[in-house]
């Protein structure tokens, strides 16, 4: 059987080919595998060399110098690494925290932990299409209000947060702001020298690069300070103690690069993609897209397709590879907990399919794709009684369910 | 997390997918679930004067295993009287299609569609003879 078709690049992308070369002249006997901290040889000299290159390449990529970029394990200790350390740093100023309802989990438990350490968070609501507006965070700023994060472009939705408007606001009461980039990095441009971001949190594995690899930038001017969370030799300028990865590094710093050199033709290929999935679906009764066409990276495109349940439609997609925001599987009965907080009913989020797009993707896939939901749909539609109810006029809101 | 061979084949040929007229006094129809905890499933039986159930069909909005879980409930149910049906328990569907922890809660819904369904037909036929 031929593996199905994969359109979760949104949860991670396979390393490009040429990132898995340049990786493996770092670790074996063959290659440089010296510790990048070993001052005293050339082994040493050699990774610390190729670190600092990689070091330049995310740089590049973002607009920033290299010495704002520190490596860490992924975007999930960059946010750790950036909320916590920020908060923990700066607490004598303040104990108050904004982010929003729909970050990823790694922001979100990240200030959960702060809570319990007696900070208090105010968790603002998305709009319908999942961007935090600069006016909700304007009025939700208070006087001990210390760290604002907020990521650029959500990971169920693909929308695009307006961070310049909103890093205007911060930087003028000079309160550190945090942005979580993993889903925009080499999606869209980010240039550091204009934006007003203090902190902004990277993953290698969105990009083409390994997993288990990331990095935070951190400004030097304004000159932002952390207090460490993993301690242990002083690496990275004591931010973040450890022996460096060469190869994870290496990888992460040639996948940037490719997607620096590439990004723009790629967006517009991804681009045409989305489109053709999206012309290819929107013609179907009850279908709608969750978060905003627009406003958004070129590669996501959420639907919802009511009467359906998302995971039974994934059960469906034999050949399709991709995710739902139907929480079936989980213990709460709950769906995505994004899906909600930009409002959508609980009924049309178990109906949604969230389809990523990226570098590998070919135009045949995409209508192959076309074909085989629009079949599953219509299967499953047949075996729904909502379906039954909708197409005899009944309001699905006035009939008593009884919840379970 | 792979699908069991049995809840696939339910998932892939449901059986007795489809409607019966839920006005008339032989049909018993359950409705149970909510489309906003992502599942629904509509049950209903046909009783023959013998007092054996002689047609099920069902509708289900739902998971693979509550898709499952229902179309082997109305393959069960077929040629069974009411109290014996009434014996079926949700641990039977867990068993025979083998459903993990998380999907237990689909079986639970189908045996309440049965009783539903059931409970139905016996207030249709009390109201009858009444």
């Amino acid at each position: 059987m031929s593996k199905p078709i994969y359109l979760d690049y949104a949860a991670t992308t396979p390393v490009d080919s040429r990132v898995a070369k340049k990786m493996f002249e770092y670790m074996d006997v063959s290659g440089s595998y010296g510790n990048p901290a070993s001052r005293s040889h050339i082994y040493g000299w050699q990774a610390e060399e190729a670190v600092e290159l990689a070091r330049k390449q995310i740089a590049d990529l973002i607009n920033c110098d290299p010495r704002e970029i520190v490596w860490t394990s992924g975007a999930t200790e960059s946010d750790n690494l950036a909320i916590k350390g920020a908060a923990h740093f700066y607490q004598s100023r303040g104990k108050h925290i904004i982010t929003s309802k729909i970050e990823h989990k790694a922001v979100l438990d990240s200030c959960r932990q702060l809570e319990r350490e007696g900070f208090e968070v105010t968790y603002l609501a998305p709009n319908k299409q999942g961007c935090i507006e600069p006016e909700a965070l304007r009025d939700a700023l208070r006087d001990d209000t210390i760290l604002v994060s907020l990521m650029h472009v959500n990971n169920e939705l693909g929308t695009i947060n307006n961070i310049a408007g909103i890093g205007e606001i911060t930087r003028a009461k000079d309160i550190i702001f945090h942005v979580d980039a993993a889903q925009s990095a080499g999606k869209i441009a980010i240039d550091l020298s204009a934006l007003k971001v203090d902190l902004m949190s990277f993953s290698a594995h969105k990009v083409y690069g390994p997993k288990g690899m990331g990095a935070l930038f951190v400004s030097r001017k304004p000159r932002v300070r952390l207090e460490a969370q993993i301690h242990g030799g002083g690496h990275e300028r004591g931010m973040r103690s450890g022996t460096l990865p060469t190869h994870q590094i290496v990888g992460m710093g040639e996948a940037f690069q490719i997607a620096k050199e590439e990004f723009v033709s790629e967006r517009e290929r991804i681009q045409s993609l989305r489109e053709r999935l999206w012309r290819g679906l929107n013609d179907m009764e009850a279908v709608s897209v969750n978060g905003d066409y627009e406003n958004s990276i070129p590669g996501i495109l959420n639907v919802s397709f009511a009467y359906v349940e998302g995971e039974s439609l994934m059960m469906a997609f034999k050949n399709i590879a991709v995710s739902s925001g139907s929480a079936c599987t989980s213990a709460s009965l709950e769906p995505s907990y994004v899906l909600r907080g930009i409002g959508l009913s609980d009924e049309l989020a178990h109906s949604s399919i969230r389809f990523s797009i990226g570098r590998f993707t070919r135009e045949e896939e995409i209508d192959q794709v076309i074909e085989e939901v629009r079949h599953a749909v219509t299967k499953l539609r047949e075996l729904s009684p909502l379906w039954d109810m909708y197409k005899e006029g009944i309001d699905l809101e006035s009939v008593q369910w009884s919840s379970h | 997390m792979a699908y069991n061979e049995k809840v696939l084949d339910h998932y892939e040929n449901p059986r007795n997918v489809g409607v019966l007229d839920k006005d008339d006094s032989k049909v018993g129809t359950g409705m149970v679930g909510a489309p906003a905890c992502g599942d629904v499933m509509r049950l209903q039986i046909q009783v023959g004067k013998d007092g054996i159930i002689e047609d099920a069909k069902f509708k289900t909005y739902g998971c693979g295993s509550a898709i499952a879980s229902s179309s082997l409930l109305t393959e069960w149910v077929k040629g069974k009287t009411l109290d014996e049906v009434m014996k079926i328990k949700n641990t039977d569907i867990v068993e025979e299609l083998a459903l993990p922890p998380v999907k237990i809660h689909c079986s639970v819904l189908a045996e309440d569609a049965i009783k539903a369904a059931i409970s139905d037909y016996k207030s249709k036929q009390e109201r009858l003879n009444s």
